[in-house]
């Protein structure tokens, strides 16, 4: 037990005097934080909108003030019928909104089975056509049509905030970065450096020395789960109504298993940089790709979609996702926490396995 | 205090090692000498109980080398011809490192550095990182924090590699004064006029122990005036290359 206390300094030692490094590993999740809750976002915002108006009605003038005044649309003019297709090939405008003739007697259901309105889009860039062509359908829902629309009610993240979905998946990404990454690194770096022959002709079991290497990674990722919460609660607003208790042990877990993976990438090879390719090229790909951080995992191909129920992080970020945002107790993420349980067992179990092989 | 007999080691069906047998006495310098490719590190690594050897036995500090290679490992210090001291660590904290790895007391440690590095004049400079520390001194203090848990045999596979001349003689007189105190000291080195500093040493080629004997006597059996000559008597009629 002394012994690893005296490695543990050792390992704590080698990152407090790294200092450039420490701040990268305590930097990064907070700046990752920032930017996706504020920089990068996917909410659609202040597009252009023109008119097609025959009649310049008072209603319309009403719907048309309504738009502007959101923060989703800006108000461009009025174009003519003959007009639609320039403003919209030339960029000035992304989409149009051209209202019947009879636009009012449509509305208050005196012409029934006719359209009162038609969106005309930029399909150009799907991701804007299609909020805009969403928010615009509910906002006019909204203005007391009784024209037959759907009336749409989005639970748990009623403003569809792009920033509350990234956390987990930030979080999903962190950790393996810092205790994958790391991990494997300082370990392959002593391997490098020949250290790690002397420190297997001395007394200590191995099993010491690798713990001794995670223990400061752990507190590591401790102090970014607690920024990286903090930064959700306070700065991006995520609600957190779920339980707190959840979401820090499923992040423990995760951890270990991240640290699993470090260990494992150090088994398998002896340079520092191909540790760093394979943590990051085999490691955060899949992440990126198949854990539903980027893209949700019911997108997928149908070919590829098994492959996401391997990756850990994808059961990592939908537990995140439901005790996060949607605000569920513990017993609403058994289902993924077994299977990340499980694969932390497995993971640390070959992991140790192959450590072992090695050294004979 | 280190006693081998018949020790083979297989890879497959490749001999590294091919039934060397030797001994060697407290308090001795024992040179184990070979081209690269002999097995001279295969049979370092199983003397130290880092690898299993595949027959033969062997006893090293008192301990087996098939059962006891736990034990073996509290006995002997080691020291690669890669350096071993952490360069973000200072000097100090490497000695406390490798002093609490066995076993010791940070009070008998702290004993034991302060005498170590009393004795090559480097106490002031204990608190230095050892990254600014030139690269001689570093192989010597490496030495020192082998040295630290007062081993009963200390194995140096090519202590001076890379090493200036000057430095090298003071690394030798460093190495003679711990066998002076008791200490086995088994060296590997490619210098052949290191080896004439040994008691005896041995020459490996292909695996097979060519010659054991004391420098003095195999320069004489060898009728040539240098160990440089019998070790390149012995080692041109090697068949492994590298």
């Amino acid at each position: 037990m002394n012994r690893l206390l005296y490695f543990i300094k050792k390992e704590s030692l080698h990152i407090l005097r790294d200092i450039r490094t420490l701040l990268v590993v305590i930097g990064i999740p907070i700046l990752l934080m920032l930017l996706f809750g504020f920089a990068i976002s996917t909410d659609v915002n202040n597009i252009n909108v023109a008119v097609c108006a025959p009649v310049r009605a008072e209603s319309i003038e009403k719907v048309i003030s309504e738009m502007d005044n959101s923060e989703l649309f800006t108000f461009k003019g009025y174009v003519n019928p003959d007009e639609i297709d320039r403003a919209l090939r030339s960029g000035k405008v992304g989409i149009v909104v051209v209202f019947a003739d009879d636009y009012d007697r449509i509305v208050s259901g005196r012409i029934p089975d006719e359209k009162a309105v038609q969106i005309v889009l930029d399909g150009s860039n799907p991701n804007v056509a299609a909020s805009g062509a969403a928010y615009l359908t509910a906002m006019l829902g909204g203005m007391g049509s009784e024209a037959g629309l759907v009336e749409n009610h989005i639970l748990y993240n009623p403003q569809m905030k792009s920033a509350y979905n990234f956390v987990p998946g930030i979080l999903g990404l962190i950790f393996i970065l810092v205790c994958a990454m790391m991990t494997s690194i300082s370990i392959v770096r002593e391997k490098e450096l020949g250290t790690m022959e002397v420190l297997l002709v001395s007394p200590v079991k191995p099993i010491w020395i690798i713990l001794s290497k995670m223990v400061p990674y752990f507190l590591l990722s401790c102090i970014n789960l607690i920024s990286t919460l903090l930064i959700a609660k306070f700065a991006l607003g995520v609600p957190m109504t779920g339980s707190i208790f959840g979401i820090i042990f499923i992040s423990l877990t995760y951890i270990l298993l991240s640290l699993g993976f470090g260990l494992l990438v150090s088994t398998v090879t002896d340079k520092q940089m191909v540790a760093l390719l394979i943590s990051g090229m085999i490691l955060m790909l899949p992440i990126m790709m198949f854990s539903g951080m980027l893209f949700p995992v019911e997108n997928l191909p149908a070919v590829l979609k098994p492959f996401s129920y391997i990756v850990p992080a994808r059961w990592y970020i939908d537990a995140m996702r439901k005790l996060m945002i949607e605000g569920l107790e513990f017993s609403g993420v058994i289902l993924e926490f077994s299977i990340l349980c499980f694969m932390t067992v497995g993971i640390l179990r070959v992991a140790l396995m192959k450590f072992n092989d090695r050294l004979e | 205090m280190i006693s081998v007999n018949n020790l083979t080691k297989m890879f497959g069906d490749f001999k590294a090692v091919d039934g060397i047998s030797f001994d060697v006495a407290k308090g001795e310098i024992f040179g184990f000498l070979g081209a690269n490719g002999a097995g001279k590190t295969t049979a370092i690594r199983i003397l130290c109980g880092l690898s299993k050897a595949t027959s033969g036995s062997g006893h090293v500090a008192g301990c087996d080398i098939i059962t006891q290679s736990e034990d073996i490992k509290r006995n002997i210090g080691y020291m690669c011809q890669k350096f071993s001291l952490y360069e973000d660590l200072t000097v100090w904290e490497n000695m406390e490192l490798y002093g609490g790895i066995y076993g010791m007391k940070t009070k008998d440690v702290h004993l034991r550095a302060e005498q170590l590095l009393k004795e090559v004049d480097f106490y002031e400079h204990r608190n230095d990182l050892v990254k600014s520390i030139p690269t001689g001194w570093r192989q010597k203090l490496a030495f020192t924090v082998a040295n630290i848990h007062s081993p009963k045999v200390i194995f140096l596979d090519e202590p001076t590699g890379g090493v200036d001349p000057l430095t090298r003689r003071q690394f030798w007189s460093m190495i003679r004064k711990t066998a002076a105190e008791g200490t086995t000291v088994f060296v590997t080195t490619h210098y052949m006029d290191e080896a004439e500093y040994c008691d005896r040493v041995s020459i490996m080629v292909d695996g097979k122990i060519m010659a054991l004997d004391t420098p003095a006597a195999l320069i004489e059996k060898f009728g040539v005036s240098s160990m440089d000559e019998v070790f390149r008597n012995l080692a041109r009629n090697a068949v492994r290359n590298e």
